[in-house]
């Protein structure tokens, strides 16, 4: 799991792994797999977050439950629920506090306000994404 | 793992401690044993429940590992029992694909496996390892035959992106020149008398003498090209026979590069207790598990049941579901408790009567993204051109690494190799591709490592684990502050209603932990059960 944090030169604007990473378990602990370079935050919501929420920020649902959709979501609105929700994660969701920068927190949130047809005012800054920085760990069992 | 009262009491390392030192080895052993460390897992034998009240009900939500093995466990001790399960087939997690499967995930892709006949790859659970008894003992009584896996290959490849010119170097080849290299550098700061404030003149002889054992070093100490260093490493002409037969010896790699590489965790990976030989895999695909857990209890399990709410009072649970067989038929399950396996990303979005500690508990817990990919090549290029039986290559591209199949060795024709297995960033990646670029991708980076890839390769299929109607994610993903907070929330029986699998376990995401805490759910409901009027 640490490969890629004992890299800090090569990670210089990486996601960072280490703190996301499953420790434990049937999860090829020591290979998480490396990203890219994430400067924009079209880039973030591609590499990270349409996995669940889809390309076209539509979510999905399976048996019973789902991801939610973005657009026209109220709870946009305020931009104190979205950097919560990234930092902290949210049921099913992870935490991303540690994984991603205040910057890429900021830039996705920022996204995905003014995309998928949503036109939500007012910008976040990686500053305020900073201010509400939890610590989460990752168990290592 | 430690907690208060650990602390304060000696801890069980102290106290192992001042036994070996009382009682020697030996004593050390039994000691371990008696306690229950030596042995892995905790599973100590199966629960041996009896003697329920006649006629008391349990439902048994989710037909996973930890569902089917309650609903056995259950009957047995006399309960009438229901499983529903959403899917039209049994097993959960546990699963196999094989051609002519289909699968679909969220979004709507839809991949049908095209692998020849017996061929199959496992996406979710691969390997059992020694120390997981619990499972092993219900494969063994359920009549599933186990086979070795290959875990750790020393002729499978390291590969960097940034040491060997990107070039994939054999695990032999970088694992004995880490060791070299650390040993000659232990051994020459104790002959430079760099350590004599660490440790006691006799220590510092024995470890001069560990190092040059333990490393390889040649008699001047050094590990450097050689016979010592090419026995570990690999001749660069190997040994034969007759006239020609004399080996030529390999140059070591530059340390430089041996650090540039970054690989030591490749090595380290296989220390883990999680990850030690020997390990285990069903003959014929992981699935055979979920069969023969199936194969018990079949007919009380109800297929296509799509759970919508728990309720509970003090009378008993009342499930509301969907028999999706049936054009989605409400329809309604009464027993006097429930055990309830349901993945959390599903259940916390689901109508369910618990308490607000539980229900809390329940959406504490992130599920982990992962996902593999199974391709196919027409012939097993890395046995016959590189010598490669089953095991791991690493590398730090995305895919992290390629499984060799460890059945069906030396044999001709297709063979289904894991081409990809990803947590965390590279998961989530590729999860957001269709299955079409994730193949791609793994393709290109797969070629670095083996050349063959482009003209061998058949056909693939890619599982997102996040994209699974049914779990909406691979398995828990615990922070130190959930498991502090919640752990025992989650797993406490709250009135009529236990949750059991993998996430109410600390042996998360393996199917031990399914099997551990589908155990002792069970063995605390049946108490309460028992002691209910």
């Amino acid at each position: 799991m640490r490969r890629l944090f004992l890299l800090p030169a090569v990670m210089a604007g990486f996601i960072a792994a280490a703190s996301v990473t499953p420790a434990h378990a049937d999860t090829a602990t020591a290979v998480v797999g490396s990203l890219g370079p994430l400067t924009t935050g079209q880039q973030v919501y591609q590499h990270v977050c349409q996995g669940c929420h889809m390309p076209d920020g539509k979510g999905a649902m399976g048996a019973g439950a789902g991801f939610p959709a973005f657009a026209g979501d109220q709870k946009l609105l305020n931009t104190g629920y979205p950097i919560y929700i990234v930092l902290n994660g949210h049921g099913d969701m992870p935490w991303f506090s540690g994984m991603l920068s205040d910057k890429q927190i900021a830039d996705v949130i920022n996204y995905i306000r003014s995309s998928f047809g949503n036109h939500f005012p007012g910008k976040v800054t990686p500053e305020e994404v900073a201010a509400m920085k939890p610590t989460i760990t990752m168990e290592d069992n | 793992m430690t907690d208060e009262t650990q602390r304060q009491a000696p801890t069980r390392r102290q106290m192992l401690t001042r036994i070996g030192v009382l009682a020697g080895s030996a004593g050390l052993y039994q000691a371990m044993t008696s306690l229950g460390h030596a042995m892995g897992t905790d599973f100590t034998g199966p629960p041996n429940l009896s003697g329920a009240k006649k006629g008391t009900r349990i439902v048994v939500l989710g037909a996973g590992l930890a569902g089917l093995l309650a609903a056995y466990e259950l009957r047995k001790a006399g309960y009438t029992v229901q499983v529903l399960e959403f899917q039209n087939r049994g097993g959960g997690r546990n699963i196999s694909l094989r051609g002519g499967d289909t699968l679909t995930e969220l979004g709507g892709a839809t991949q049908k496996v095209n692998f020849a006949p017996g061929n199959y790859i496992n996406p979710g659970p691969w390997r059992i390892p020694y120390h997981h008894q619990g499972l092993l003992h219900y494969c063994q009584q359920f009549g599933v035959a186990l086979e070795p896996f290959l875990q750790l290959n020393h002729n499978a490849y390291v590969h960097s992106s940034n040491a060997f010119d990107g070039k994939p170097v054999r695990y032999r080849e970088y694992a004995s020149d880490f060791f070299g290299y650390t040993a000659e550098l232990i051994a020459k700061s104790i002959d430079q008398h760099k350590l004599d404030d660490a440790m006691t003149p006799d220590e510092l002889a024995q470890m001069a003498s560990a190092m040059r054992a333990w490393g390889g070093l040649n008699a001047e100490g050094k590990w450097a090209k050689g016979a010592s260093s090419s026995l570990r490493r690999g001749f660069d002409k190997p040994q034969g026979g007759g006239m020609t037969g004399a080996p030529t010896y390999s140059d070591v790699f530059p340390r430089s590069e041996i650090l540039k590489a970054h690989a030591w965790n490749d090595i380290s990976f296989f220390e883990r207790l999680d990850m030690q030989t020997t390990m285990f895999q069903p003959v014929g695909g992981m699935d055979n598990i979920g069969k023969g857990f199936m194969r018990q209890v079949h007919d009380i399990v109800r297929l296509n049941a799509k759970v919508s709410a728990i309720h509970q009072n003090d009378q008993g649970v009342q499930i509301q579901w969907n028999d999706m067989a049936n054009g989605g038929a409400a329809q309604t399950t009464e027993a006097d408790y429930c055990v309830c396996t349901i993945p959390l990303p599903i259940l916390s979005q689901l109508d369910i009567q618990v308490s607000g500690p539980m229900k809390a508990a329940i959406a504490a817990v992130p599920y982990a993204s992962s996902v593999k990919l199974g391709l196919e090549f027409k012939r097993r290029f890395w046995e016959e051109d590189e010598q490669i039986y089953g095991g791991i290559s690493f590398t730090d591209q995305q895919i992290s690494q390629i499984s060799y199949p460890s059945a069906g060795t030396f044999t001709k024709g297709p063979a289904v190799l894991l081409g990809g297995y990803m947590f965390g960033p590279a998961a989530y990646d590729f999860a957001g591709m269709t299955p079409q670029e994730r193949i791609e991708n793994a393709l290109k980076q797969g070629q670095k490592i083996h050349a063959q890839y482009r003209k061998e390769f058949s056909n693939g299929v890619s599982l997102a684990w996040s994209r699974m109607p049914w779990t909406l994610g691979c398995c828990s993903m615990w922070s130190e502050q959930a498991r502090k907070a919640h752990y025992k929330d989650l797993v406490a029986i709250d009135n009529r209603i236990v949750l059991a699998g993998e996430h109410a376990s600390y042996i998360g995401c393996w199917q031990e932990g399914a099997i551990l805490s589908s155990l002792d759910a069970i063995s605390r409901l049946h108490k309460r059960a028992m002691g209910a009027a």
